[in-house]
């Protein structure tokens, strides 16, 4: 009974942390978003809220709370509500099984650093989880009673559908070659090689789908502004947009947060996978779990900026192109990408 | 037969219809696109002086005799939004008329300076200033206090007016 008891308050707590880093990290991202943005159009960016602006975020979170909640009258109101909940439910759920480091003891007691430990299928589960999370936008699309909002509905399902494949093969190489489902396990496997090594066209399979899998430009259909208004959030204003707006954003960090664990070595060092041990940390100490946790949020970090920057070089796909890169394109190439692997591994068994 | 010969697709290369080449071409541009000058202007801090041939708000020029204006009314004639409200008056000076009341309802105005080119005396013209804040609708009427300005500080317009008018 008192283990059990533990076990909770151990979970609530990360789950608290969890979190809120999460939240803290769409908003920092947001402001990143605006200032990146900025600079590539020989702006400056948001720079007036607090020290460079980085008060930006609260006040623009403060703006929603202060808004009014509008519901259109012909709209279902139970969907309709119930729509950014399912966005933001799913994308924070995601970040149950992502390991940021390695266990840590505290006390005696061996502490993993995953909300969900000891998950052995966490990698279908992110899989499972990023699926529903398209029943948000739908339910959101439909249930606005609008044709702006519909069509952005739409648009975000038959992506979803083309690119999920593609997604869901690209990591099957990875699963491959690192022998099992567990996330833990697969950073573990990744000390000397990461994944990347071995698989660099799952890796690009995989950036590429995940683009499409958070609606980022160029793959941002759903919400499309020049053609949809606003795409599947057309109708909704206040913190009920800020919810969408916020899972679009965790979703984002998911994406980043899974390539670096599936492909970039998790918490590894790049090159000097030793340095803990020669910083003199020792396997266990709050203190490596700390060093580890900041050179998985270093590459998170990096490849945030990547997502924000294709964001603000690359132009929306069209919708036929689109379905073209993800069936004729990225399908074949993901099962082709198998297919070799499958073969490589098998000829170094004999 | 209608084939379209000769598109841009046809006439892209392997490696541009990879897409990914070309994209981080892109990315590289925007890359260096980052570290380059902003052409923001830091607005309250920095202001912008307009040139002479700015069309500002409206104002009336105040020389070493004092008004300039002799209340002909033809600004008022002419204005088509209908902003300016002129009475003559009479006086012992050489000149023997002089506005007793000029105002301008600076919600009105729409900017386009013919008040200024149809002035017979230089009396009104466009000023530099475009920062024009209101509490309220009666504050946007300026009286006649409010629109004489300086001479030093128009010969700008003036200048300009000499030269192009």
């Amino acid at each position: 009974m008192g283990e059990l008891v533990a076990h909770i308050v151990v979970a609530g707590l990360k789950v608290v942390i969890v979190v809120n880093s999460v939240l803290l990290a769409a908003a920092t991202l947001v402001y990143v978003e605006r200032r990146v943005a900025a600079w590539i159009q020989d702006r400056i960016g948001p720079n007036r809220v607090g020290p460079f602006g980085l008060l930006q975020p609260l006040a623009d979170v403060l703006k929603l709370y202060f808004k009014e909640d509008l519901v259109p009258a012909l709209a279902d109101r139970a969907y309709h509500r119930l729509a950014p909940l399912i966005s933001i439910a799913v994308a924070l759920s995601l970040y149950a099984v992502i390991p940021i480091a390695d266990a840590v003891n505290i006390g005696g007691e061996r502490i993993p650093l995953v909300v969900a430990p000891g998950i052995n299928v966490g990698l279908l589960y992110v899989l499972a989880m990023t699926s529903i999370g398209v029943y948000g936008i739908v339910l959101a699309g439909w249930a606005s009673n609008n044709k702006y909002s519909l069509l952005g509905g739409l648009r975000s399902s038959a992506q979803m559908i083309s690119y999920e494949l593609a997604l869901g093969l690209s990591i099957v190489g990875v699963v491959m070659v690192a022998g099992t489902l567990d996330l833990v396990e697969i950073v573990n496997r990744q000390q000397h090689v990461w994944h990347i090594v071995y698989q660099p066209l799952g890796f690009l399979l995989f950036l590429v789908a995940s683009f499409a899998e958070t609606n980022r430009a160029p793959f941002d259909l759903p919400e499309a502004e020049p053609e949809l208004v606003g795409g599947y959030h057309t109708e909704y204003s206040g913190m009920k947009f800020g919810l969408f707006f916020l899972a679009e954003y965790s979703n984002m960090v998911v994406a980043a947060l899974m390539m670096v664990t599936l492909f970039l070595g998790g918490w590894h060092v790049p090159f000097v996978p030793e340095l803990p041990q020669w910083l003199g940390l020792r396997e266990g100490s709050i203190g490596l779990a700390l060093f580890q946790a900041g050179v998985t949020l270093s590459k998170t970090a990096l490849l945030l900026f990547l997502f924000v920057w294709v964001r603000w070089t690359v132009p929306r796909f069209r919708y036929d192109q689109l379905m073209r890169l993800g069936w004729r394109v990225l399908l074949p190439l993901a099962l082709l990408n198998i297919v070799v692997t499958g073969a490589v591994l098998l000829l170094l068994q004999s | 037969m209608n084939i379209q010969q000769n598109t841009e697709a046809q006439r892209m290369s392997f490696w541009e219809r990879l897409y990914l080449p070309e994209i981080v071409r892109g990315l590289s541009i925007t890359f260096r696109q980052m570290f380059k000058p902003k052409f923001t202007r830091q607005y309250p801090e920095e202001r912008w002086e307009p040139l002479g041939s700015y069309r500002g708000y409206p104002v009336l020029v105040l020389d070493e005799d004092g008004e300039r204006c002799v209340a002909c009314g033809l600004c008022s004639r002419v204005c088509p939004a209908l902003a300016i409200e002129v009475q003559a008056g009479e006086t012992e000076r050489e000149k023997e008329r002089y506005p007793v009341k000029f105002e301008i309802n600076m919600l009105r105005c729409i900017y386009c300076g013919f008040c200024e080119e149809v002035c017979p005396e230089e009396a009104i013209v466009m000023s530099k200033g475009y920062e024009l804040v209101f509490e309220d609708r009666e504050a946007a009427i300026f009286s006649k206090e409010q629109l004489l300005v300086p001479i030093e500080q128009l010969q700008d317009r003036l200048e300009f007016l000499r030269r192009y008018k």
